[in-house]
C-alpha cells in the first residue's frame, strides 16, 4: 500500500455506468475490515466493487476467489464514488490493482480520499465513454500526457490532475506533505 | 463573503478567503467513530510514530455507534482498538458502549430489543455531538463519516474526511481545505400540516440533482428559518452531502444558542463561541427561493436521493417493509410525527424503529400523546421497536443488524441514502420519505400520502424540542 503509481498502464478496462456509490464499491458489511492491517487491506481488494448488482454486472472487477484484479483501470460516467466518506473505497480498488479511475465526474471525499491515500488516480474525462468502451477493451493509458488511446478509434483526452497527480504519484498525502515541510520527517520507530 | 467563507477565513486566521483557493485551517473538533476510527489510527501511527501524541486530547470526540449490536468479531474488535487509543492518548471525550472500559461483546441471547449499552454510550454520532454539547457556532467540526455535515445546523463549518485526512488532523490539528462556492437557499413561508424539513432537502436534492452540488457549500437563511427547530435544521444539512455538498451551513440564531448552550453547560462542553453571519453583499455561485408552503410529502425514489416525486403520485409502488432510525430520520421530532400518524392503527407491513441515541429512547419513553407513552403508542401499533439506539441498518452493515434487508425488499424509510444495496441487499429497493410518509406507507403497505390518509387536521408537526 502507498507505493508509488505509475502513470503510464496498458491493460483491460473495466465498464461502469453513473452514480456507482461506496456502497457498491465496498458495501458496508465489511467496512470492520481495517485498512492498515496488511491481511485486512488485501481483502478489502478480493472485495472491490462487489457491491454492484450483479443483474447488472454479471462480470465482477476480481474474479471470485482471487486477491486482484485483471483490470487495472475504471471506465465510469457521472459521479464516480458517490456517498460515503469512508477510505475503504479508494483503499480496496488500490490493493485490488486498480491504478486509475477514469470518469466524468466524481464526488468529492471519494476524489480527495484516492489523492490523500495515493491509491489510485482519479482522472477525469469530458467525454463519455461508459457506452463506447466494453469490459475487456485494451487501452493505454498516459497520465503524463492526459490521453487515454484505445486500441482503435480516437484517442480520449483527459483533464490534467495538475498538484493532485504529484500527490499521487509521491505515494498520498504524508508523503507529499513531508516533501512540502507541512509535516515533519518520520520518525524512525523500532 | 458566505457565510462558509468567513467560517474558513476564520479558521485560517484569515480577514479574507476566496473560492477555490486551498487553506490550511485550525480544525475545533475531529470526530471518528468505530467504523473509520481504527483506520485513522492505524495511519496515525504509521505516519507520525508508534509513540506520537494527538495535537490536543480535548479535542477529539470518538463515538462507537456503526456496528455496535453485532456479534460480528471484527466490529467487536474495532471498539476494543479505540478504546486502547483513548486510554493511551488520555482522550476526554470517549463514549464507550460500557461504562467500565471493560472488553464488551453483543449477547444474542438477550435479544435485539432490549437495551445493551451503559450510561455512557450516546449513540448515533451525528445526533450524539449536538446533545453531549460538542456542536458549537463559528467552528470548524471534521468527522470521519460523511454526514458529518449535519453540525452545519449550528452555525459551523462541518464536513466529513477520510481515514487519512483525519490522521493528518489527529497527528497536526489542522487540514488543507479548499474554499467552496456557495449555493443560497432562501426559506420563506412555513411548513404546511403533514409536511416535514425532510420533504425539503427531498425537494432540494431532486432540484438541483443529487450531484448538483458537488464541491460546494450550501447556504440557508431567510424568514422561514427561525420557525425550524435545531432537529429540523439537522435534518436539512444532514442530507448537503446527498446533493454532493462539502456541507450546509445555517447562521447560528437566538434557537441555535438556546440549544447549545444548555446542552454545553449540562456536559461541561463549555468554550466560548462566536456566531458569524454571511456579509449582506457576499457573492454566492446561485440563489433559490423556497416558499415552504408550496412544499408536500416527497419521496427520493430507487436509485438515488435526487429520483424525487411527489408521495400523491407513487401510491401504485407496494412496500414489504417500513423503518424509521438514522442521523437524518431517528430523532425525537421523527418519532413523535411517526408516532402520531400511527396511533391507534396497525401497521401492515415489517417496521423497524431504531432511535438515534439513548436520550431519545428515554424521552420516547417518557413523553405522552394522548395519555400513552410515545413508545408504547409505536409498540402498540405494531412497530418493532429497539432500545440499542445507533446506526443499524441505514447502511447495512453485518448480516446480524437489526432490520437489515438480507433479501430484495422494497423499504420506505427516514434515512438519507437509498443506492443499490445500501440497506444491505443489492437487489432491494429503498425509498427515502419523511416520518409522516414513511408512517402513512406503514400503514397501507404503499407508498401513501401521510395527508391524504389521515386529513390534515391530525398531522401538525409534533415539534418536541428536548429540554436538554
Amino acid at each position: 500500500m502507498n507505493a508509488r503509481k505509475p502513470t503510464r498502464i496498458r491493460g483491460p478496462v473495466y465498464v461502469v455506468g453513473d452514480n456507482i456509490d461506496t456502497d457498491q464499491i465496498i458495501p458496508a458489511e465489511h467496512l470492520a475490515l481495517v485498512p492498515t492491517n496488511p491481511a485486512e487491506y488485501r481483502r478489502l481488494g478480493s472485495l472491490a466493487l462487489c457491491g454492484l448488482p450483479h443483474s447488472a454486472y454479471p462480470e465482477r472487477l476480481v474474479a471470485p476467489g482471487a486477491e486482484t484484479t485483471r483490470y487495472p483501470i475504471i471506465l465510469a460516467g457521472r459521479n464516480f464514488g458517490c456517498g460515503s466518506s469512508r477510505e475503504h473505497a479508494p483503499i480496496a480498488l488500490g490493493a485490488a490493482g486498480v491504478v486509475a479511475v477514469v470518469a466524468e465526474s466524481y464526488a468529492r471525499i471519494f476524489f480527495r480520499n484516492c489523492i490523500a491515500t495515493g491509491e489510485l488516480y482519479p482522472a477525469e474525462t469530458a467525454e463519455r465513454l461508459c457506452e463506447r468502451f466494453r469490459t475487456g477493451d485494451e487501452v493505454e493509458l498516459n497520465l503524463e500526457a492526459y490521453e487515454l488511446r484505445p486500441a482503435a478509434g480516437a484517442p480520449v483526452r483527459l483533464g490534467p490532475l495538475g498538484e493532485a497527480a504529484r500527490v499521487v504519484a509521491a505515494g498520498g498525502l504524508f508523503a507529499y506533505a513531508r516533501a512540502t515541510g507541512l509535516v515533519p520527517t518520520r520518525k524512525e520507530t523500532s | 463573503m458566505t457565510l462558509t467563507e468567513k467560517l474558513l477565513a476564520r479558521a485560517a486566521d484569515r480577514t479574507r478567503v476566496e473560492p477555490g483557493e486551498t487553506v490550511l485551517a485550525r480544525v475545533d473538533v475531529l470526530m471518528t467513530h468505530d467504523v473509520c476510527g481504527p483506520g485513522t489510527i492505524g495511519v496515525f501511527k504509521r505516519e507520525f510514530g508508534a509513540d506520537a501524541r494527538v495535537w490536543d486530547a480535548d479535542r477529539i470526540v470518538i463515538i462507537p455507534d456503526h456496528y455496535i449490536f453485532t456479534t460480528d468479531l471484527l466490529a467487536n474488535r474495532n471498539v476494543d482498538v479505540l478504546r486502547a487509543f483513548v486510554k493511551e492518548q488520555g482522550i476526554r471525550y470517549f463514549y464507550d458502549v460500557v461504562d467500565d472500559g471493560s472488553a464488551w461483546r453483543f449477547d444474542p441471547a438477550r435479544g435485539p430489543l432490549h437495551a445493551q449499552y451503559g450510561r455512557q454510550y450516546a449513540g448515533v454520532c451525528h445526533i450524539a455531538l449536538p446533545e453531549r454539547g460538542h456542536t458549537r457556532p463559528g467552528e470548524i467540526l471534521l468527522g470521519t463519516d460523511s454526514h458529518t455535515c449535519t453540525a452545519g445546523a449550528f452555525g459551523q463549518f462541518a464536513t466529513g474526511i477520510g481515514n487519512t485526512d483525519a490522521a493528518f488532523v489527529l497527528g497536526t490539528g489542522r487540514i488543507l481545505l479548499r474554499v467552496p462556492v456557495t449555493r443560497r437557499f432562501r426559506l420563506t413561508g412555513a411548513l404546511q400540516p403533514g409536511v416535514m424539513a425532510k420533504d425539503l432537502i427531498l425537494h432540494i436534492i431532486g432540484e438541483i440533482g443529487f450531484d448538483g452540488a458537488t464541491y460546494q457549500a450550501l447556504e440557508f437563511d431567510g424568514d422561514g428559518v427561525p420557525g425550524l427547530t435545531m432537529e429540523d435544521r439537522m435534518t436539512i444539512a444532514n442530507m448537503a452531502i446527498e446533493c454532493g455538498g462539502k456541507n450546509g451551513v445555517f447562521a447560528a440564531d437566538d434557537v441555535t444558542r438556546a440549544f447549545v448552550d444548555a446542552r454545553m453547560r449540562k456536559h461541561g462542553t463549555t468554550r466560548p463561541y462566536e456566531c458569524l453571519t454571511a456579509d449582506p453583499g457576499a457573492a454566492y455561485y446561485s440563489e433559490m427561493t423556497i416558499d415552504l408552503s408550496t412544499l408536500e410529502p416527497t419521496v427520493a425514489r430507487h436509485p438515488d436521493p435526487g429520483n424525487r416525486a411527489r408521495a400523491a403520485d407513487c401510491g401504485g409502488i407496494r412496500l414489504d417493509r417500513a423503518y424509521i432510525g438514522s442521523c437524518t430520520g431517528g430523532k425525537l421530532s421523527d418519532f413523535a410525527a411517526f408516532a402520531a400518524v400511527v396511533r391507534d392503527r396497525t401497521v401492515a407491513i415489517n417496521t423497524f424503529g431504531v432511535p438515534a441515541t439513548p436520550q431519545i429512547v428515554r424521552q420516547l419513553q417518557i413523553r405522552t400523546l394522548g395519555g400513552r407513552t410515545l413508545w408504547d403508542i409505536l409498540l402498540a401499533a405494531g412497530v418493532r421497536m429497539t432500545e440499542n439506539a445507533g446506526c443499524a441498518a441505514c447502511l447495512g452493515g453485518p448480516a446480524d443488524t437489526f432490520g437489515r434487508l438480507n433479501e430484495p425488499l422494497h423499504c420506505i424509510s427516514t434515512t438519507n441514502r437509498n443506492f443499490p444495496g445500501r440497506m444491505g441487499h443489492s437487489e432491494g429497493r429503498v425509498y427515502l420519505a419523511s416520518p409522516f410518509t414513511v408512517a402513512a406507507s406503514a400503514l397501507t403497505g404503499r407508498i401513501t400520502d401521510p395527508r391524504d390518509f389521515l386529513g390534515a387536521d391530525a398531522l401538525v408537526a409534533v415539534a418536541m424540542e428536548d429540554a436538554a
